[in-house]
């Protein structure tokens, strides 16, 4: 077999669930010493592909070969054996067992259901000595291991089944700068010891750096595959949402007027720390920091979630008291950060969600005209697209970026003034996120103040007409977003001198 | 744009819809009549055993289990959990739970024998009696929302703290007042025999006593409030997630205390009705009662994680256990084989629904 010989292909993989086509003859391989970028949208398919390759699914048609003998496993556990490991992005871990008995739980060495300790030790020893990190030892907790090392653990689980393919979900999303660093030396030192790598992520600066070839699946089908290097960046984007995106962040005209929010030494419990803000009518303001920085502290106590302790919220010149249901009467909408945990109630309908904070338009005397409020919900859904069966429909079963959209459109129609937006556009797709940009842009042309939240300083300079930016609780510097780069405005954040 | 891989309509072909529409209808239509469809099959299986174990009989006996008065018997019975379950409902959606309604509902009952015994009128007596079942569940959210403890543990403590206040009233007896104090509307209140005994005679469609009928009007009523208005919105906003109702300017302490306090009035009537069966106030009467209602609420659909119940769902839950109660009796099973007959029910029934939901999602 020769060196680029493909460890891994998958021709023609079909998957239906009911009518829908989740995949749709999807062809890829893998070879020898390689890294596969697979980029796509949330819900092209990328997780169901995956599902595929671990047995978790089985495909409808298609098929796949490992080391070119064809591979069908008919389980995750099968697959395991055949040699294709997983490291997903959120951690399985069990943080009360130690290092080594979490690589080996499920496939602990023993006779007679008596541990072969020793056996497993040198195991878990080789596993361990490739990855190289100071504090893993055999026999630490997991519970005591940083979130990168912990990563690690995962990995060498997944190394004592000795791997042909390894496919590392979105495996950078909860690492520091520095275990992202660890990560990729490792996935190097993988690559170069023959493995065949796919390495799934959004972030495509980083993909740039660890992956040689990439494939591009949307709705379910590839649509475009190459060497990374020779594709731009707009190339790839377009691939992903299946337009060319002319623009990013689409421009809607908007001028500032009056001061509509003003905080005048606002300070919170721990923080915000003495903020003093205005936010005029027909203003994006965008605050960046990083996190821990007291933006969504900052947000909260505005519209009255958190205690103020000292200074003053005015809407339009007007104090407002402090609770949720008084910052709505004064016009502020919250988009929580926390969709799932705070921002929606996932299993009531679209409806439900929708209307939760202002059900005076269809209520008499307490009781509702629920047709009313359908027509009205039906109104919204198209306003912004929202693209569900039906009203009724639970929110938890729509996709994130649909889901985001019904968060923005409650505060739409509890009809706020000011829109206290935090981290809008986390974990949405490309596609959604232009459309909330847009939103943002229309808000502002019709007289709305927006402040938008964000740890990511591209999509804010570029949306923003004012970027203030904040570290330990307290506002460092307010500019306008022409006067801040990207460099300067982390430089800020992080304490250093902003010059 | 995003697509979910695993959704169905939205990036499907565009031929389907209508179809699935249909299906998707059927199979909600289903899940809310599912507790009436074990029900039915609960009683099915009783009647059929019931009729077969009478005519083998030498010489064979008429089959009883589903002649009118056994049905007004089991309505009459399952009457009193019934109303409790109600309330209980409205808490278990709310995403809280009501360990006190048992003993609560003892001590309205108490109250009630102590007010007639005291010389109060009748009317008097029994508003008292609703009263402190409001108050009671009052406390209850009161506490809750106080203290931030979570409702397990404070009623709890509140469900012994009820035993001890009734049993305090009742000096640790039971109160019996003097028959001539109680009079005939109260009594005739869960009367299986009522005075005319038929709806429409010529069909064999028999009539209920007047708490059967006031439980059936009390259902609708709540159905109706909690599907209809901003209150039954809030309510299952609550419980399905907390946070967000916080976030969309709900009041959550206020709302949690309304709803203890709604499933204490429900408690109230219900103790009344206990007082109408027994013709006396126990204090202890309630004990391990409020199991029974939680498990008709759980039976019937309810989600201990809150956002999910249904009143028609409580109602047969509770119908369900009267029956079979009703049914082992009648076939000379023992008690024991009832207690395990319903825990079967209880783990059956939850089971089926968690796998409907599952199916539903995938």
């Amino acid at each position: 077999m020769s060196a680029t010989a493909a460890r891994l292909s998958m021709q023609g993989i079909t998957k239906r669930f009911g009518p829908t086509r989740a995949l749709n003859g999807v062809s890829l391989s893998v070879s020898r010493g390689e890294v596969l970028a697979l980029i796509g949208e949330n819900g092209a398919g990328k997780s169901t592909l995956m599902k595929v390759l671990s047995g978790a699914h089985r495909a409808d048609a298609g098929s796949m070969a490992l080391d070119g003998a064809p591979y069908r496993p008919s389980g995750p556990h099968q697959a395991r054996a055949a040699g294709v490991a997983m490291i997903y992005q959120e951690l399985n871990l069990a943080a009360d067992l130690t290092v080594a008995d979490n690589i080996m739980l499920g496939c602990e060495m023993h006779r007679l259901g008596w541990l072969k300790r020793s056996r497993q030790r040198d195991r878990v020893a080789g596993a361990l000595d490739l990855l190289g990190h100071p504090e893993l030892t055999p026999e630490t907790p997991v519970g005591k291991l940083s979130v990168g090392a912990r990563q690690l653990v995962e990995i060498a689980r997944a190394l004592v089944t000795e791997p042909k393919v390894i496919v590392f979900d979105e495996p950078t999303s909860s690492l520091s700068a520095h275990d992202v660093e660890h990560l990729f030396q490792i996935i190097g030192r993988l690559r170069d010891a023959g493995l065949g790598i796919i390495y799934i992520s959004h972030f495509l600066e980083e993909l740039r750096r660890i992956a040689d070839r990439y494939t591009v699946l949307r709705d379910g089908a590839a649509v475009g595959s190459g060497v990374l290097c020779e594709a731009s960046e707009s190339e790839i984007i377009s691939m992903m949402v299946g337009r060319s995106v002319d623009e990013l962040f689409p421009a809607v005209a908007h001028t500032p007027g009056d001061v509509l929010l003003s905080l005048e030494g606002l300070s919170g419990v721990k923080s915000p720390q003495d903020v003093t803000l205005t936010v005029r009518r027909g203003e994006i303001l965008g605050i960046a920091g990083l996190v821990g920085a007291g933006r969504t502290e900052l947000l909260r106590c505005v519209f009255g979630l958190d205690r103020v302790r000292r200074g003053a919220v005015r809407v339009a010149g007007v104090l407002h008291g402090s609770n949720a249901a008084a910052g709505i009467r004064a016009g502020l909408g919250l988009v929580s950060e926390d969709r799932k945990g705070e921002g929606l109630a996932l299993a009531r309908s679209i409806a439900d969600n929708l209307t939760l904070s202002r059900l005076k338009p269809y209520s008499r005397l307490g009781w509702l005209n629920l047709s009313r409020r359908e027509t009205a919900v039906r109104h919204w859904m198209r306003r912004l697209e929202i693209k569900a069966r039906a009203p009724e429909q639970a929110v938890g079963e729509l996709s994130g970026g649909n889901q985001q959209k019904v968060a923005i459109a409650r505060v739409l129609h509890q009809e706020a003034e000011v829109f206290l937006l935090d981290e809008p556009t986390r974990g949405i797709d490309v596609g959604a996120k232009v459309e909330i940009y847009r939103s943002m842009g229309q808000l502002a042309a019709e007289g709305k103040a927006v402040i938008f939240v964000s740890s990511y300083l591209p999509e804010l300079l570029a949306v923003c007409d004012r970027v203030a930016v904040m570290a330990r609780g307290q506002v460092r510097a307010v500019r306008s977003s022409d006067q801040w780069t990207e460099e300067s405005a982390m430089a800020c954040a992080i304490g250093a001198d902003a010059t | 744009m995003s697509k979910p891989p695993e959704q169905s309509s939205e990036n499907g072909t565009p031929a389907a819809p209508g179809r699935i529409d249909w299906q998707r209808r059927v199979f909600s239509v289903m899940g809310g009549l599912g507790p009436l469809l074990a029900l039915a099959l609960v009683v099915g299986v009783f009647a059929i055993v019931d009729g077969q174990t009478s005519s083998a009989q030498r010489p064979p006996v008429p089959a009883v289990f589903l002649t009118a008065n056994n049905i007004r018997t089991i309505a009459v019975t399952a009457s009193t959990v019934a109303v409790a379950a109600l309330g209980m409902t409205v808490i278990i959606i709310a995403g809280g739970i009501d360990l006190a309604a048992g003993t609560a509902l003892a001590l309205s009952a108490t109250v009630l024998a102590w007010c007639l015994t005291h010389g109060y009128s009748p009317p008097v007596a029994v508003l008292a009696s609703i009263v402190t079942g409001c108050f009671a569940g009052l406390l209850n959210g009161v506490l809750v929302s106080a203290l931030r403890v979570v409702p397990f543990i404070i009623t709890l403590g509140t469900m012994t703290i009820y035993l001890g206040v009734a049993k305090l009233l009742a000096k640790n007896t039971t109160i019996r007042p003097a028959p001539a104090t109680i009079p005939d509307w109260l009594e005739r209140l869960v009367d299986p025999q009522p005075q005319t005994p038929w709806l429409i005679e010529s069909l064999g469609v028999p009539n209920f006593a007047l708490g059967v009928w006031l439980a059936v009007g009390l259902a609708i009523l709540l159905a109706a409030v909690l599907r209809y208005t901003v209150f039954g919105r809030h309510v299952f906003a609550l419980g399905s997630n907390e946070q967000t109702a916080r976030l969309c300017g709900v009041n959550v302490p206020w709302m949690k205390i309304a709803v203890y306090t709604l499933g204490g009035l429900f408690v109230g009537i219900a103790g009344t009705y206990q007082f109408a069966r027994l013709s006396s106030g126990s204090p202890t009467s309630g004990i391990g009662l409020e199991l029974k209602v939680i498990a008709a609420v759980v039976i019937g659909g309810g989600s201990l994680n809150g956002g999910r119940g249904s009143v028609l769902g409580t109602m047969a839950g509770a119908v369900m256990m009267a029956a079979i109660a009703s049914g082992c009796t009648i076939l000379e099973l023992d008690n024991p084989i009832q207690d395990i007959l319903i825990g079967v029910i209880i783990i059956t029934a939850v089971t089926v629904d968690q796998l409907r939901q599952w199916r539903q999602r995938a």
